[in-house]
This record gives structure tokens, C-alpha cells and sequence, in this order.
């Protein structure tokens, strides 16, 4: 896959690659179909549909039923299309004892989701505020174990968490696992807004300073008001990687409250019974959905979000 | 992007001449958390981890010291050394891999080409997709009867054999393959976006003097881009030595016990085997990993910077 992709860049003509409008030769008309137009949308096409496949064949497999699974391949369009797998996922598949379906998982999830979200954007922006507008002596200090507190292996610290969380009385419930997902949310998203909140003009800082405004003043009425789209960025980072999370759930829940990806691989992984393929694709879907639906109606803040890693501070 | 990576001001109140423990206290309450988390969770966590490693701690955390002996144990257990080549093989392959497909793709879409956004929409969308979703996708995929292998051996190929989750030798190759599927798009936002922030005289220059493309890219952009790539590169090894959701959904840690990763290996000593001891000394050993990788990075980025 990557050899052709050389290939073809390598006997590019340069002057068709970048074209300035404004140059002194003007658009100068080009064949649709040059050879090198076919090269790079061929190439593009192909890796399209390598990536595409997956998710195709998750659809194809949930809504055929068992017999048509083992007689058929599983990249073909299914011939009779049934919901009922979709159906079974939701609110008959069993994981242990329970066979109340995923609809369980899903909404552990969301009850884990929405606070640790909420809480992990209130709590990182103001400390990104304080970083960038108020810093004070040993600032820096901290915030630079932060920085590289995102780098330490989870497993490291899993255990003191264990031990935090019940000196806490917390181990186990929903909070204790929306105060871990804050805690380990709180580097990149304090970097995020820092990086925000110093772009802004300071000259309104110090308007609003001589106005008498204090810290929070500003903070509510100018800076909040001013990084909507940082807190929308935010949003996205941290609803797809809270509902994503497989290894807390793991850890600091129980298996009642298990978040929807552990259940899911519960279901899926388990030992017992005859496998369900179609039921268990079903129900992947089900469990990807959600930040599917983030990143597909979120398009380029997504990507800005993502990219938010890449940002040196 | 770029505003955004502006350092934080120096001329703020921080520099009024008011001293004192009280200056600044909104701040200093609000920074609270922050701190907290720092000192308490990451410092404090690091160092309680590191100090237990060095007990005989089974079920609970327990002030017997035992030397290296958990170390001595962790090195002489075969499922770690197994964790540990699993890893160096997935961590290399995906590195390699990533950087280079990520960079392909990215320089194939700035090309000036139409519905760049409808590309790289389906080129990321897995990222968007948790570990275990992309394990059991990719299990079903690779199912010896029903996925690749099934499908081709159906169209008449019969001797075909495709089954990296069922073959303890090549297994680490299945989990490479649904590995890169969910992060190449990720690694190719990034090179875009490190693509898109050179100059385009630099491209006009190279036009003029007649330098064919690939070797602008090689010669000129690549180098370039070396603090991108850098970046990148610390940003995926970090991820590659937490693996672990990808592995439990992909293979449980089979076939027996051959695409075991370290991070499963601390898992199952912590909370399943009553095996603290060993699980935060091979946590330990975790961390060292991420530092060796880090700490060359660090110097370069931010002792360079001082210098600079």
C-alpha cells in the first residue's frame, strides 16, 4: 500500500501540484483524468476502503440472522434483513447472571459520563485560567508534573488510586470513578485551555482588571464567554475518551456499574454458549455509537481536539 | 492551532510588586485541584508504587522489604519476558507503520485534491472508536471460519491460511493490524497539520529550482517537520506502552499465553492473582520504559529551548 503511493508522488510533474491562482501563468485547464489524478485518487480509494471495511462489515453482520452468517461470507450484503440481533443486544444479552441486555451498560456509561465530563471541564478550566492570566510563584512547578503526570502508565498509579478512593469512601461508586476520570483528564485538558486562554488579547484582561473586575469576574464574564469553541473541543475529548475507557471501569467499578465497554466485552468475550455473531456486532455498534456520532457531528473541532495532544506548551 | 500554542504572558498581575502568601489567593484556591492532582495522584502515587515494588506485598500493601527480589522474580518469569518481546515487536511495528502510512496519507491529501474532507472523515473515524470496539471488530474480521480466511478459502483458494488470533506465533501481527486500523488516522491528522504549517515558499523555491517532488518531501519537508515527528513520535510510544483494553478484546492475552503485554501482566498480578508485590515492580518497570523515552525528549524540547 505504500509502495505505489511513492510511486506515483515520485513521477509527479511539480508544476501540477501547486497552483497558485494568483501566479503569473493563471489556471491553466488540466485533463480530469491524468495519470497522476488516477494514481492519487486510486491510492486514496483503496486506503478509503480498507478503513471503511470494518465498520461495514459490523452493519452487514448485525442485521443477518445466525444461518445466513455461517453460510455466507461475511462481506456480503445480507439477504434477509433482520433487527432482531439488534433487539437481543440492547435488552436480552446476557453477561453472567444478568440478561438484561447492554441498555445496562449504556446507561452506567452515561451516568458516569455526564459529571465526569462536567466536572473535568470546571475543574481544568479554571486551573488553565489560573496558568495562563494569574500565575503565581511555583506555578509552573506543578503544572509541569502534570504535564508529565500524562505520561506515566496508568498502571502505575492504579493501585494508589485503590487506596485513595477508599480512604475516600469512594472505591466502587460512580463518584469515585467520575473523580478518576478527572483527575486523569486534568493534564490535557489544563493544557488546552492554558494554550486558549493565553491567546486571548490581554489587553482585555487588563481592561477588565482596571474596571475592578476580580478572578472570577473575569473569568465568568470575559473568558468563558470568549472559548465557547475551546470548551465545545473539550467536550469532545472528553466524552469520547470517558465513554471509551475500558481500564477504570475495570478497576473502580462493580459489576453492576460496569461502564458499557467492559460490559460489552463481557458479552462478547464470554466463554459460555453458542457465539451470536450477529448479536455481538450489534452490540459493538451500540457501544461505538456514541462517539461516532460525537465525531461525525463534530467533524473539525474533533480533529482540533485530537491535535491538542500534539501541542507543545 | 498555532495561536493556541502561545506561552503563557509574563506581564500579568504575577509581576505587581505586591509579595506575600495572600497575592494572588483566588488563583491559589482555584489552583488547588491542580496541585493536588500533581503532588498527591502523580507524584505521590509514582513514589508509593515505586516504594511498594520493593515488598513482599500480596493481597494487601504490606512494609516487609524484600530487596529486588520482586525484580529478580518479575525477570525470571516467562510470561513477562513474553509481555515484554510482545511488546517491543508491537511498539517498533506500529511506530515504523504508523509514521509512515500516517505520512503518506497526509502528503496524498495535500495535494490540492477534492473532498479532502470526506477522506480524511473516513480515515480518522476509528480513532473515534474505544480499543475494545476495534479488538472485536477486528476478531470477527480474522475469524479463521467465518472472516478473511473463510471468505477466500470459500472462493476456491483452499489451502489459505490467514489466522493470526489462533496462531501463538504470528498473533502479534493481528493485534498490529487492528492497532494501526484504529491510530494511523490519528498519526495523519498530525502530519497534516505539520504539513500544512510549512511555508509554501519553500515549495515555490524547490518548483523553481526544478527538484522533483519526492525529493523536496525527503530532503526538505521531512526535515522540516522534525519537531512534528518528534512529537508524534513520543505521543504513540507513550500509548503503545499502555496497551492493554486493544489486547484483552482482540485475544485475551491468547493463544495461551502468547500476545501477553505488560500492562495485562500488572492487571492480573494486582487484582486478580493477589500478587501486589510483583504487579507494581512490573508497573515499575512500565514507568522506566516511558522514561527512557521521555527523558531524551524532554532534554531536546525543553533544554534546547533554554539554550535557544
Amino acid at each position: 500500500m505504500a509502495e505505489p503511493g511513492t510511486g506515483a508522488l515520485g513521477q509527479v510533474d511539480p508544476d501540477a501540484v501547486a497552483v497558485d491562482p494568483d501566479g503569473p501563468r493563471g489556471a491553466r485547464p488540466k485533463p480530469v483524468f491524468s495519470r497522476r489524478n488516477i494514481f492519487l485518487y486510486g491510492t486514496l480509494f483503496v486506503v478509503a476502503v480498507y478503513y471503511a471495511l470494518p465498520l461495514y462489515v459490523m452493519v452487514v453482520t448485525s442485521l443477518k440472522g445466525m444461518p445466513e452468517i455461517r453460510l455466507g461470507n461475511i462481506f456480503s450484503p445480507p439477504v434477509e434483513v433482520t433487527f432482531q440481533p439488534w433487539v437481543k443486544a440492547w435488552s436480552q444479552a446476557c453477561t453472567g447472571l444478568n440478561c438484561d441486555g447492554l441498555s445496562r451498560g449504556f446507561w452506567n456509561s452515561v451516568i458516569i459520563t455526564v459529571p465526569s465530563v462536567v466536572l473535568s471541564i470546571i475543574i481544568a478550566s479554571v486551573n488553565g485560567y489560573a496558568l495562563a492570566n494569574w500565575r503565581f510563584k511555583g506555578a509552573n512547578v506543578f503544572f509541569t508534573i502534570l504535564i508529565f503526570g500524562a505520561f506515566i502508565p496508568y498502571q502505575v498509579l492504579l493501585y494508589p488510586m485503590v487506596i485513595l478512593l477508599r480512604e475516600l469512601g469512594l472505591y466502587g461508586s460512580l463518584w469515585g470513578l467520575v473523580l478518576v476520570h478527572t483527575i486523569f483528564g486534568m493534564p490535557i485538558l489544563t493544557l488546552l485551555f492554558r494554550n486558549y486562554f493565553s491567546s486571548i488579547p490581554e489587553e482585555l484582561f487588563k481592561a477588565a482588571r482596571v474596571d475592578g473586575a476580580g478572578f472570577w469576574g473575569i473569568f465568568l464574564q470575559i473568558m468563558v464567554p470568549m472559548s465557547l469553541p475551546i470548551f465545545v473541543v473539550a467536550m469532545i475529548l472528553q466524552v469520547t475518551g470517558i465513554w471509551n475507557d475500558f481500564l477504570f471501569g475495570v478497576v473502580y467499578s462493580k459489576p453492576s456499574s460496569y461502564p458499557m465497554t467492559v460490559q460489552l466485552n463481557n458479552i462478547v468475550n464470554s466463554v459460555q454458549g453458542v457465539k451470536e455473531y450477529n448479536v455481538n456486532m450489534a452490540a459493538t455498534i451500540l457501544t461505538g455509537l456514541v462517539p461516532l456520532i460525537v465525531y461525525f457531528a463534530s467533524g473539525k473541532l474533533f480533529v482540533r481536539g485530537i491535535a491538542a495532544g500534539a501541542v507543545k506548551g | 492551532m498555532s495561536a493556541a500554542t502561545a506561552a503563557p504572558r509574563s506581564g500579568s498581575p504575577s509581576a505587581r510588586p505586591r509579595r506575600g502568601p495572600f497575592r494572588n489567593l483566588s488563583a491559589k484556591i482555584a489552583a488547588i485541584p491542580m496541585i493536588l492532582t500533581a503532588l498527591v495522584v502523580f507524584a505521590g502515587g509514582t513514589l508509593w508504587t515505586i516504594f511498594y515494588s520493593f515488598t513482599g506485598s500480596r493481597m494487601l500493601p504490606k512494609e516487609t522489604f524484600v530487596g529486588l527480589d520482586q525484580y529478580e522474580r518479575l525477570w525470571n518469569s516467562n510470561k513477562w519476558l513474553i509481555a515484554i518481546e510482545n511488546l517491543a515487536i508491537f511498539g517498533v511495528c506500529s511506530l515504523v507503520f504508523s509514521l509512515v502510512i500516517g505520512f503518506l496519507l497526509a502528503a496524498l491529501l495535500d495535494q490540492k485534491i477534492r473532498f479532502e474532507d470526506v477522506f480524511r472523515t473516513i480515515f480518522l473515524y476509528p480513532f473515534a472508536l474505544s480499543f475494545i470496539v476495534t479488538g472485536l471488530v477486528w476478531q470477527w474480521i480474522l475469524n479463521p471460519e467465518y472472516g478473511i480466511e473463510g471468505v477466500v478459502r470459500a472462493m476456491g483458494w483452499s489451502s489459505f491460511t490467514f489466522d493470526p488470533l489462533y496462531d501463538a506465533d504470528i498473533v502479534i501481527y493481528g493485534l498490529l493490524i487492528a492497532g494501526l486500523w484504529q491510530g494511523t488516522g490519528f498519526v495523519m491528522c498530525l502530519m497534516l497539520a505539520g504539513l500544512r504549517g510549512i511555508d509554501d515558499d519553500v515549495w515555490k523555491a524547490s518548483r523553481v529550482d526544478g527538484i522533483p517532488m519526492w525529493k523536496t518531501y525527503l530532503f526538505i519537508v521531512i526535515p522540516m517537520m522534525r519537531p512534528v515527528f518528534i512529537t508524534t513520535l513520543v505521543i504513540i510510544a507513550a500509548g503503545i506502552i499502555k496497551v492493554y483494553d486493544l489486547v484483552v478484546a482482540l485475544t485475551s492475552g491468547g493463544p495461551g499465553i502468547a500476545s501477553q503485554v505488560p500492562a495485562m501482566y500488572v492487571y492480573t498480578n494486582m487484582f486478580q492473582a493477589q500478587n501486589l508485590g510483583q504487579g507494581l515492580a512490573a508497573s515499575t518497570m512500565m514507568l522506566l520504559s516511558v522514561l527512557i523515552v521521555l527523558i531524551p525528549w524532554a532534554y531536546l524540547e525543553f533544554g534546547g529551548r533554554r539554550r535557544g
